[in-house]
């Protein structure tokens, strides 16, 4: 087993426990987490591709691509945590009624 | 003087104009109106040079691929471009109108903008990572625009719709992960070139997967109707007009660049189109609201959108797509004029449950109108677009002899009739209300909107041969 071999291997399952999570999960803060879940999986492939065995140089682009895809995570989380807050004052409102 | 490039002038118009509307809140109608306007004015540009040179290709920053990114407009995607700048701006007209709410008027421009944005940036990219960027740019816009109302519904709505949209980017983004570990590059013509292997095909799976989540086919279409239904008339227009298009193009394009490896995935896609046809159907005709029968009507014509890109098989691919993009363009026009007639009808009798709308004393005609002449473009009757499109579909499914894909188109516009004749039966019944009518409420711009696009949706019809030879420009060579 090649270190990238490995880590690709640990992505793809990360990003499957992380689509199980999302497709079975019923909390709703849970799907989120799984939502993320399933982003490190992919982040870790892209990382793997950028691994050249030592002492060559790792591809930078790759690199790039998964700090894009943190990014875009992080901002699809905040607006999801907003909903989910939005949602549960709705609906804390409803019961008050 | 120096001319900007219309390619970058159609990706930063409204990617500015939605900065420009979020830090000027009081003038957001106007300097949203505007931003489409210009972003119009871009289009029309492109249209000229795809017109005269076949493609356009800009390469960001002077970077050539596969390190830089390019952008590319061919008839196809400037067709694109063109439906959403046309049905866009005619949305944006009738939002001035229709939006009542201080926050929905603050909050419609800005994330209106940048779906625009992400749209044009989808019809422009040439690099799938690009494109994984701009689908979660118009998945956050798009919730955004679902959720505008603020109503519990709509927020569950969006919410649901959130987790299909990001879950469908991220298997995308995982499929990008593949063809960049497989290819070292992310380019359209790094995937024309990549030798087909387990990983690729893995690859375009996880890639489809995405896209059909996000385009809501049959059976992951379950976060559309609730999304589409309970949003806001414009930006019910929008999603489905214009935001479930995005997805539909960037498939049609990845099975071009990399053809699907088997007859049995053609036939699967048309299969589950079928599912959508028929299942979205049955879900119409039991509908008791108008929108809910409307965004089902959704789920129906995405299934025939697939049915079409299956109609002639694998080797049928070559042309079939023409027939898929034609039942996009129509579907377009018209879905978003039905979406902001149905949403007038329902600010002027005050509901929208189908059972009632003959019982009220206010009758909204003209919409009524609007949404009937809609509704002639998605059943398909000619000489609308829709029927320009089915025709395509039927005719290629004819002379490869399936059948079966004429069959289920047949029981399709069927069932649309019978669905759309509950809705009409609402408008025609006089007798049911007894005393006298209310006073007509006058013509409003809000009704001028939907009118245009529903006129446009008939007669684009009569325009279907240049319209075909357009999509055909700069296709689908030079993915370079």
């Amino acid at each position: 087993m090649t270190p990238d071999l490995i880590y690709g291997l640990t992505g793809i399952a990360v990003f499957a426990i992380g689509l199980v999570g999302a497709l079975c999960a019923q909390d709703r803060l849970r799907r989120v987490l799984a939502l993320k879940l399933c982003s490190v999986g992919a982040g870790f492939v892209l990382v793997v591709a950028a691994w050249r065995s030592p002492p060559a140089d790792p591809d930078p682009v790759p690199h790039a691509l998964v700090i894009t895809g943190i990014v875009v995570m992080v901002s699809a989380t905040a607006v999801a945590l907003a909903l989910i807050r939005r949602l549960q004052t709705l609906e804390a409102e409803d019961d008050d009624d | 003087m120096m001319m900007i490039d219309p390619v970058i002038l159609t990706l930063f118009l409204p990617l500015f104009g939605a900065i420009a509307a979020f830090v000027l809140p009081r003038a957001a109608a106007w300097v949203g109106l505007l931003a489409v306007l210009a972003t119009g004015g871009a289009v029309a540009a492109l249209v000229r040079d795809v017109l005269a040179a076949g493609e356009v290709v800009t390469q960001l920053g002077g970077w050539a691929p596969p390190l830089g990114i390019a952008l590319r407009a061919d008839g196809l995607s400037v067709a694109m471009l063109a439906m959403t700048a046309g049905v866009g701006l005619l949305v944006s007209i009738g939002a001035l109108d229709s939006l009542r709410d201080l926050r929905e008027r603050q909050y419609f421009w800005p994330l209106w903008l940048l779906l625009l944005t992400g749209m044009n940036g989808v019809y422009l990219g040439t690099d799938i990572f690009n494109l994984y960027v701009m689908i979660e740019v118009i998945a956050l816009a798009a919730v955004g625009l679902t959720v505008l109302s603020g109503t519990k519904q709509a927020v569950r709505a969006g919410l649901e719709y959130m987790y299909a949209s990001i879950l469908g980017a991220l298997l995308f983004l995982m499929g990008v992960g593949f063809v960049y570990l497989q290819t070292g590059r992310l380019d359209f013509a790094g995937l024309i070139a990549a030798e087909p292997s387990g990983a690729m095909s893995a690859a375009l799976a996880l890639m489809v997967v995405g896209l059909l989540l996000k385009t809501a086919l049959f059976p992951l279409h379950f976060w559309l109707p609730a999304a589409h239904a309970n949003a806001t008339a414009p930006a019910s227009a929008l999603l489905s007009g214009l935001v479930v298009k995005a997805a539909l193009y960037i498939f049609l394009r990845l099975t071009t660049y990399m053809p699907l490896p088997d007859e049995i995935l053609v036939t699967l896609i048309g299969m589950l189109g079928a599912g959508a046809v028929l299942w979205g159907g049955v879900q119409a005709l039991r509908a008791e609201r108008l929108k809910l029968l409307v965004a089902w009507s959704t789920v129906v014509q995405i299934g025939l959108i697939f049915i079409a890109f299956a109609r002639a098989g694998q080797v049928g691919l070559s042309e079939s797509w023409k027939a898929a993009a034609l039942l996009i363009l129509a579907h377009g026009v018209a879905k978003s004029a039905m979406f902001l007639a149905a949403g007038r009808i329902k600010d002027e009798i005050g509901h929208d449950r189908i059972a009632d709308l003959d019982k009220s004393d206010i009758r909204p005609t003209l919409a009524q109108f609007t949404f009937a002449l809609a509704a002639i473009s998605i059943i398909g009757l000619p000489p609308s677009l829709g029927f320009i499109g089915k025709w395509t579909l039927m005719e290629g499914a004819m002379a490869a002899g399936y059948w079966h894909w004429v069959a289920v188109t047949m029981i399709g516009t069927l069932m649309s009739v019978a669905y759309f004749s509950r809705v009409f039966a609402g408008f025609l019944r006089f007798d049911r209300m007894r005393g006298e009518l209310a006073e007509h409420k006058g013509w409003a711009l809000a009704d001028a909107a939907p009118l245009t696009l529903a006129i446009a949706a008939i007669s684009l019809g009569l325009m279907a041969a240049p319209i075909l030879s357009f999509i055909e420009l700069g296709y689908p060579f030079g993915a370079q």
